[in-house]
């Protein structure tokens, strides 16, 4: 056996995994991991500062102004519909309907793209109109400058996922467009399914702690 | 440089975690020649050294201690399960290259004489932008982010090496200890480490906008305690990530050295994953003096003198593995042995800390710098120390010098008391850590444990000339270098081929008897060349 080529050998060697799932998909999960405990800690420093005695936390239903909670509860809507096309990517590419493999991962794009739409402006109306401490130091917080600083970390940092998201599925969409990914490697476009999912997942969370409770 | 061979990356890891125990270690000579008497002598400026403490701990926790486990890891972990590389050898690579830019942003204080002065724990309001407004402070936040992030990605990579990527026939109940050891290593980091990256997230926030954000700032309704919370969250496992895997390196050294199996396989195992999970529940014995409810305070303290339990059985199995067998001391055997001696003192004064009260007494002491360093300098050094002499001929194909390493081991076993035990009587008789200056009445433990201290670091130039020496002119090991080696990376040469195998390995439980490995039917597992 030694006269077998090492590297030849090597490269059938690759790709052998002992679970049944790919490397990928494991690795994405234990990636989520990770990514869940970040969002814990935050949470937690969030769930502190507020559940504190004299926190001084405002009603999020009112504390928000126009935008209020309606239009963020339209946008998680968004954000749930775009997970859903991230099915029908998956299901279009199993069947082998590539066009409509396409079609839908656009579909999760603009989605993505809605929401940090959504969100920008959202995060424009509180800076400039009701938080005016934030720049003009003689302004007072009309509450706790911590709902404010809560907020803006927590949605930031999803915000963040949500943009990483989007430039993901932008790769996968080009990869699809390109046929770099075929109908028979479905890994890819399921592990950036996760990704996706998971981001959807903790915007529930986070909607939920900062805006409904 | 940029190989994604996870060999080649281990030893990556290794060297620049040498390079930063060094830079550590001359930090900490520095520390101990200024307080080698009363009074100020070759620093004058107090801030300056109030910096020091601070630097050395992040140097050798972040930059040293974990790459150097993380390096060897690298190395064996996938030959040991039997696996061409790790799972993901790109992102192993990127999660090395994250290193030194963390190490330069870190420590980029000393370029611009601006250095945070808040210990390696950061606690806020200390190291927020009132009292720390200096932008060595904003880069050591950032670096340690960073090397969170590298820890991460090297996390996901282990665990989907291990879970995924075992040769035929290998069960999870049938890993060799040291590869079982950094997947609950991996699992730890997991969990941890991204608690301690929120922390500093929301640091870097409340440092970058003051007036906007408040999080740890009591003034704006922050609060202080909540990131100790966070910090010791991660920060109390760390120092698992800190030992578990010296432990697994330790199973692997004395089990070969003794010649036998090791005693109570699976308990050791479970003794791991008991350490792993009691880890997370204790956090708050690093806060005992924060004024957190006496109820909470007793429940942490039950909870930590639990840990003593698992980390008993294991010092037994090792005591037992031991028994019997027919004992060779080489070097790494040498540093196990050390180790288990010396940790136990560690185990101990850490359960003495753990009592509410005595903790009280003896918080921000030099008691709890005694302690910190019987469990990493006398636990994590030496074990690392153990597995580098221990995998040497594998990884380079010789044998370092036998004699050096012996007179390494000696000097370094015994200055490690010289220069740590007297440093529980100074913290019992109440000489605070950190501090610039002290009572003239310690001035001779103090002298003793800074002579100690110098001895150690020089004694360390026996190791690296020993190890630049032997790379070249060593005497030539063969794959099985040891001769009693049983797992996977034993069955193939030393150093190993770009994928390690040259055919797919298969693993076959083997019968547990004591012989040598040239008579069939031993120890080791099965791998036909
Ligand atoms: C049975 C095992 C252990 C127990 C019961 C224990 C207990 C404690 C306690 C109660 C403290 C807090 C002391 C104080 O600040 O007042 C402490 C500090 C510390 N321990 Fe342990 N420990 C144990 C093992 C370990 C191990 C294995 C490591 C590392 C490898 C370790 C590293 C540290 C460090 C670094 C600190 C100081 C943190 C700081 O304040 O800077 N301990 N330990
Ligand atoms: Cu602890």
């Amino acid at each position: 056996m030694a006269s077998q080529n090492a590297s030849l050998a090597a490269d059938s060697m690759v790709g052998e995994e002992s679970l049944g799932v790919s490397n990928g998909k494991l690795g994405m999960w234990a990636f989520l991991v990770m990514d869940a405990m970040t969002f814990a800690g935050l949470l937690a420093g969030y769930a502190r500062l507020r559940w504190t005695p004299g926190s001084d936390w405002p009603l999020p239903i009112e504390a928000f102004g126009f935008t209020g909670i309606q239009l963020t509860a339209l946008n998680t809507f968004i954000l749930i519909c775009s997970s859903v096309s991230m099915v029908h990517v998956l299901a279009e590419q199993m069947r082998g309907n590539m066009e409509r493999a396409k079609k839908w991962m656009l579909f999760t794009i603009f989605g993505g793209l809605v929401f940090l739409g959504i969100q920008g402006f959202e995060w424009t109306h509180l800076i400039m109109d009701m938080w005016p401490y934030l720049f003009d130091e003689g302004y007072e917080a009309a509450y706790s400058v911590n709902f404010a600083a809560t907020f803006f970390i927590l949605t930031g940092f999803h915000g963040l996922h949500v943009s990483v998201g989007v430039i993901y599925n932008l790769i996968i969409y080009l990869g699809l467009r390109s046929g770099k990914i075929t109908k028979d490697d479905t890994s890819v476009v399921e592990i950036a399914g996760l990704y996706w999912h998971f981001v959807d997942l903790v915007w529930i969370l986070v909607f939920t702690f900062v805006y409904l409770i | 440089m940029c190989t994604t061979d996870a060999k080649r990356i281990g030893v990556l890891y290794l060297l620049f975690a040498t390079f930063m125990a060094l830079w550590g270690g001359i930090l900490s000579v520095i520390i101990r020649l200024e307080l080698a008497a009363h009074g100020p002598h070759i620093i004058t400026d107090a801030s300056f050294y109030n910096a020091l403490p601070g630097m050395h701990a992040t140097a050798m926790i972040f930059f040293f201690i974990i790459p150097a486990f993380t390096g060897v890891a690298n190395f064996v972990v996938p030959i040991q399960i039997g696996a061409p590389d790790m799972a993901f050898p790109k992102l192993n690579l990127a999660a090395f290259w994250i290193l030194p830019p963390a190490a330069i942003l870190t420590f980029a204080g000393f370029f611009m004489n601006s250095l945070p002065e808040f210990g390696w724990t950061a606690y806020p309001p200390l190291s927020n932008s009132v009292y720390s407004p200096i932008w060595g402070a904003d880069f050591w936040v950032i670096g340690l982010i960073l090397v969170g992030v590298s820890s991460t990605l090297g996390a996901v990579n282990f665990l989907a090496t291990v879970f995924n990527m075992r040769c035929k026939g290998m069960k999870m109940f049938q890993l060799p200890l040291f590869t079982w050891a950094m997947t609950v290593t991996s699992f730890l980091i997991l969990a941890a480490t991204p608690v301690l990256t929120s922390a500093l997230l929301m640091l870097t926030f409340e440092r970058m906008f003051p007036g906007v954000f408040y999080f740890f700032n009591p003034a704006g309704g922050g609060d202080p305690i909540l990131y100790q919370h966070l910090f010791w969250f991660y920060s109390h496992p760390a120092v698992y990530i800190m030992i578990l895997p010296g432990f697994g390196m330790v199973s692997e050294v004395i089990t070969v050295f003794s010649r036998k199996h090791i005693f109570g396989y699976v308990l050791m195992v479970w003794s791991m994953i008991a350490i792993a999970v009691l880890g997370f529940l204790v956090w708050a014995h690093h806060m005992f003096a924060t004024g957190i409810a006496l109820e909470i305070r007793v429940g942490f303290m039950f909870l930590t003198m639990l840990i003593a339990v698992p980390t008993g059985i294991k010092i037994f199995s090792w005591l037992a593995t031991m028994w019997g067998g027919s004992i060779k001391f080489d070097t790494p055997m040498l540093y196990a042995t050390g180790f288990l001696a010396m940790f136990t003192i560690g185990g101990l004064s850490g359960v003495v800390l753990a009592s509410v009260p005595v903790d009280i007494q003896l918080h921000d002491t030099y008691y709890v710098v005694a302690h910190i360093h019987y469990v990493l300098v006398a636990g994590s050094l030496m074990t690392a120390f153990a597995g580098v002499y221990f995998w040497f001929p594998k990884i380079t194909g010789r044998f370092y010098n036998e004699l050096l390493g012996k007179v390494h081991f000696w000097l370094t076993a015994i200055f490690i008391n010289v220069t740590f035990f007297v440093q529980h009587w100074l913290g019992m008789k109440g000489m605070p850590r950190r501090y610039y200056d002290y009572d003239p009445a310690f001035e001779l433990a103090n002298m003793v444990s800074s002579v100690g201290s110098v001895v150690l670091f020089l004694a360390q130039f026996i190791f690296i000339a020993n190890m630049l020496w032997s790379m070249r002119n060593g005497k030539i090991a063969e794959g099985n270098a040891w001769k009693d080696g049983f797992t996977l990376e034993w069955q193939i040469t030393s150093p190993p081929d770009h994928h390690n195998f040259h055919h797919e390995p298969y693993w076959k439980p083997l019968i547990r008897q004591h012989v040598g490995p040239d008579q069939p039917g031993g120890l080791w597992h099965r791998y036909d060349d």
